[in-house]
């Protein structure tokens, strides 16, 4: 079986297309929007990041409300004591911040008394926190110090002053940058930054592996305790792209950041791998040799979905910052109509080589005003409209499709073998109200 | 959140909260859990770090200002999260210098130190009294206006348990006794509903979590006296309907009569004796709770081993009800303490929340859901009330159902080897795809070996006895439901003989002094 020919005709983007990366971006005016917001706050990436790192726990320096958010909203189910908790803030606690340091150091000693288990511990500031100045900072070093190197203390914030949803990530993983140790000198290796599900990691590696990457890294690591190297030799991947604020860091130790699209569908999987394999040295026809196979598999996969996808008109609500490259691939590779692609932020330096393959006259939104926005889809009337759980039922009420984007950030969608299957998440909904008779 | 319930379950009332983006999660619980088609009418200012340097007040008074321009609501709550809180914006003060038609009703929920309950109750109280204040009294006599009496039902809220249903119940028994229902608030009530509460000759405190201070307070400025007890139960709902008779005036004895409910007899089918001295945990609201401890002994004849609430607000209650089952009550919001207490009990069924049933299932233990915090689970399609005679029947089900049925026991004794009956079988009506009891008991051990093995739950309590390989199978020998058990009454008889090795005499050393 030779790629050439059951190459299928959808893979329209060749890979010279990458050659456009960084630089026409510009093309596509952003409408700003400043309001009432309906997102999660960063405490939410707890949910993923601490089934994702196993030897840490998460401990949520904040109120009640914040406790409800990871216990209820985020759907978390308990079982076990989990590796997160909240440290709950009271009102003598808000009284003085030594008495509220003080209770905290206490909290931290008996849960690590309790939890033997726990390699590494990253306290978490929230909206309560930050307000009252708490400087967690300042009191992961602290303790630290009194655990005598066997806990490892980290403290990042999660807060919805400054983080939304998967921004919480980005704050976790730019606090464990200066702890990855310094690679050696003259060592060339590839790191590959963004929670992903297990399998698609493995799947990855495999990729990386035919490739000849010399040397593989993720960041986060299964374990904390099995930190990345990080040095001038690193090549750095992004593979999801809330991680902005990690790779300016680890830039700043040295790595280099490759800038290419995000691994969803066929081509940009194909243009991700193509982008590290280039830093290597890697000639494209052994790209091309490598992924011809999973390629010709996902495109079959594909095929399957597209026809029910194409010409339909989608618009996204800002969530989870996948908006910009699931965008993408639903219009370039399933033929879908963009009709308003809501972003909580754009984080160019992240979304330029996605930005160069998204069509100059998209309605692109940053930020948001939820009502007017409504305002907007009620008008357009989208076939599909990607949003948070919060507005879902709502909007099906109105008689509006939605696909609830939490489940895209949750799910194995990422790489070829799931290229069909991030497509069946956006058939699923129009396929249930085709056959649904009432 | 407490504010935000009772907003949602009114109509023409909207909410503005002080609150950081993130709080606005709060609107897919009532979106996704109750299924409910619209958003919670609730505006967040949503305010960022970058906003904190300059006027929040400012921010404040603009989402004032859209949400009543685009909302148009006929009573405004407006309160502050726990962060906005901090800020100290006042944003109620804001509100009512703004000039809006509608009233505003300031809401000062003590966020870091009052709770969910607490803050339902005291919005609802706030909404009440601002609406009501200066009203005159009124003397309403149903005899002299020619009507049957009225109540008005209170304390019924969106995400509360099986509110819905209950309402109908309610109503439906009222009705049976010749009482029309005036209104149901917060639940299904405008603004202009709330100002004919007083046309009512008395109320009925539903739910006292979400109620009682309403109820206290308009028999204080109304003159309107309350039906104090709570429905939920055979026995609870004759009492209810003799109360109501007693604050109305009316006989209700043909009412009580002809009430048609199922749980007597099913409880005393032969089927049924199985279920006797059953051993219950039960743990929810403290109404809630009271109320299935009261069901638990009088209607179902199990033995009540634990009774608990996370409601401070209602301790006092509580404990006087767990006096009576001669228990001490567990208040607390820890749901590691609640769930310590559940593997210390070991009981053989769990009535709680929806934590309590992760608790349940994790320990193998049956359970059933008796109160909020609620699941998706908690809002079924078809009929469910708790209260009034339906809503015995429906507990009946709900409770028995979890617990392997009476001939099944027997069954399992009796072919205990058997295919369909071995270790691992899940109970016939809990279907191929749950875990049973046994598997999950047998998936936590290790396969009995030559060596002496410790308990998984006591890795690194050094003083945990260790089980002879003999004692280990003689234990599967004992029917799973009740293995669990035998294992941990055995190991604390070792325990508190000093016996570091469990021998097959040790097992039943400890059946004989514990008893079944």
């Amino acid at each position: 079986m030779t790629a050439a020919s059951e190459r299928p005709q959808v893979v329209a983007a060749p890979a010279c297309d990458l050659s456009h990366v960084g630089n026409a971006s510009g093309g596509i005016a952003v409408q700003r929007e400043q309001g009432q917001r309906q997102v999660f706050c960063g405490l939410a990436g707890i949910v993923w990041l601490h089934r994702k790192i196993q030897d840490a726990f998460f401990l949520v320096v904040g109120s009640r409300t914040c406790a409800h958010l990871l216990q209820s909203a985020a759907g978390v189910m308990i079982f076990a004591e989990p590796r997160f908790a909240t440290a709950v803030l009271g009102d003598r606690d808000l009284a003085g911040l030594a008495d509220c340091n003080e209770e905290l150091d206490r909290v931290v000693t008996e849960l690590l008394a309790r939890r033997p288990d726990i390699g590494t511990l990253f306290l978490v500031a929230s909206c309560p926190s930050e307000v009252i100045k708490l400087d967690l900072d300042n009191a992961a070093e602290r303790l630290s110090r009194e655990q005598q190197g066997r806990v490892r203390v980290l403290a990042y914030s999660g807060s919805g002053l400054d983080t939304t949803f998967t921004q919480g990530e980005d704050t976790c993983l730019t606090a464990l940058v200066p702890e990855l140790p310094e690679a050696p000198a003259g060592t060339d290796s590839l790191l590959v930054l963004g929670t992903l599900p297990d399998v698609v990691e493995d799947q990855f590696r495999r990729l990386f592996d035919a490739l000849g990457i010399p040397s593989l890294y993720f960041l986060p690591p299964r374990r904390a305790s099995e930190l990345p190297p990080v040095g001038p030799g690193t090549r750095l991947l992004a593979a999801q792209p809330f991680v902005g604020g990690t790779a300016a860091a680890l830039v700043d130790r040295g790595a280099t950041l490759l800038e290419a699209p995000y691994p969803f569908g066929i081509e940009g999987t194909r243009a991700w791998l193509g982008a590290a394999a280039d830093a290597f040295g890697i000639a494209a026809a052994r790209v091309e040799e490598v992924t011809a196979a999973a390629a010709t598999r996902a495109a079959r996969g594909l095929e399957r979905y597209r026809a029910q996808l194409t010409g339909k008109r989608i618009s996204f609500l800002p969530d989870s910052q996948l908006e910009i490259p699931l965008a993408r691939f639903l219009h370039r590779e399933c033929g879908m109509e963009l009709v308003e692609v809501g972003v909580p932020y754009l984080d160019r330096r992240m979304m330029g080589a996605e930005l160069d393959w998204l069509p100059s006259d998209l309605r692109l939104t940053e930020g948001q005003d939820v009502e007017r926005q409504l305002d907007r889809l009620r008008a357009d009337r989208p076939d599909l409209t990607v949003c948070g759980l919060g507005l879902a039922n709502p909007l099906e009420a109105e008689g509006l499709t939605t696909k609830w984007s939490i489940e895209l950030v949750f799910s194995p969608v990422h790489g070829f073998d799931q290229a069909a299957d991030l497509a069946e998440l956006f058939v699923r909904p129009l396929n249930r109200r085709e056959r649904l008779a009432f | 959140m407490g504010a935000i319930r009772i907003a949602a379950s009114m109509q023409g009332v909207h909410c503005v909260l002080h609150a950081p983006q993130g709080d606005s999660y709060a609107d897919l619980l009532f979106t996704m859990i109750a299924r409910s088609a619209k958003r919670p009418p609730v505006t967040y200012t949503s305010f960022q770090a970058r906003d904190m340097g300059a006027d929040t007040a400012e921010l404040v008074q603009r989402r004032l200002r859209e949400a009543v321009e685009r909302f148009q609501p006929r009573a405004l709550l407006v309160g502050e999260a726990c962060t906005g809180e901090l800020l100290q914006d006042q944003p109620a003060a804001l509100a009512q210098g703004m000039g809006f038609d509608c009233p505003v009703i300031p809401l000062e929920l003590p966020a870091f130190t009052r709770k969910e309950h607490w803050g339902a109750s005291e919005t609802f109280h706030q909404l009440v009294r601002s609406l009501l204040r200066g009203q005159p009294v009124r003397a309403p006599d149903p005899i002299a206006e020619g009507r049957r009496p009225r109540a008005n039902l209170l304390g019924a809220t969106a995400l509360g348990f099986r509110c819905r249903d209950d309402i109908a119940e309610v109503t439906k028994l009222l009705d049976s006794a010749g009482v029309d229902v005036n209104l149901s608030a917060p639940a299904g009530a405008t603004p202009e509903d709330l100002l004919r509460i007083p046309e009512a000759d008395f109320n009925v405190c539903l739910y006292p979590e979400i109620a009682q201070s309403t109820c206290a307070w308009l028999e204080r400025m109304f003159k309107q006296p309350w039906v104090k007890t709570v429905p939920i139960g055979v026995g609870a709902t004759r009492d209810f309907l003799l109360e109501v008779g007693q604050v109305a005036g009316i006989d209700t004895s043909t009412a009580i009569a002809a009430g048609r409910t199922r749980l007597p007899w099913f409880s005393r089918s032969v089927d049924s004796t199985y279920l006797t001295g059953k051993r219950v945990f039960i743990f929810g609201d403290a109404s809630h709770a009271i109320a299935a401890a009261r069901i638990a002994t009088e209607e179902l004849g199990f033995e009540v081993v634990g009774l608990g609430s996370y409601s401070r607000e209602f301790a006092r209650e509580l404990r006087a009800a767990a006096e009576r089952y001669g228990i001490e009550a567990l208040i607390t919001d820890d749901y590691l303490e609640v769930e310590s207490a559940v593997l210390a009990l070991a009981p053989e069924l769990v009535l709680g929340t929806q934590m309590e049933r992760h608790i349940a299932k994790r320990a193998g233990i049956p359970c059933a859901v008796i109160s909020a915090p609620v699941h998706v689970q908690d809002f079924p399609a078809r009929y469910a009330p708790q209260m009034g005679f339906e809503g015995a029947n429906v507990i009946f089900d709900t409770w028995v159902h979890p617990l392997m049925m009476g001939l099944e026991e027997h069954l399992i004794t009796m072919f205990r080897e058997d295919e369909e009956f071995h270790d691992e079988a899940v109970a016939s009506h809990l279907g191929s795809g749950s875990v049973s009891a046994a598997s999950a008991d047998v998936a936590a051990r290790p396969a009995a070996t030559a060596e002496p093995t410790r308990s998984a739950d006591d890795i690194g309590a050094d003083a945990a006895p260790l089980w002879e390989p003999e004692a280990e199978l003689e234990l599967k020998k004992i029917p799973f439901f009740v293995r669990g058990k035998a294992r941990r009454n055995t190991e604390r008889f070792a325990a508190e003989r000093g016996v570091a090795r469990i021998t097959v005499e040790t097992l039943y050393d400890a059946k004989a002094y514990f008893g079944r």
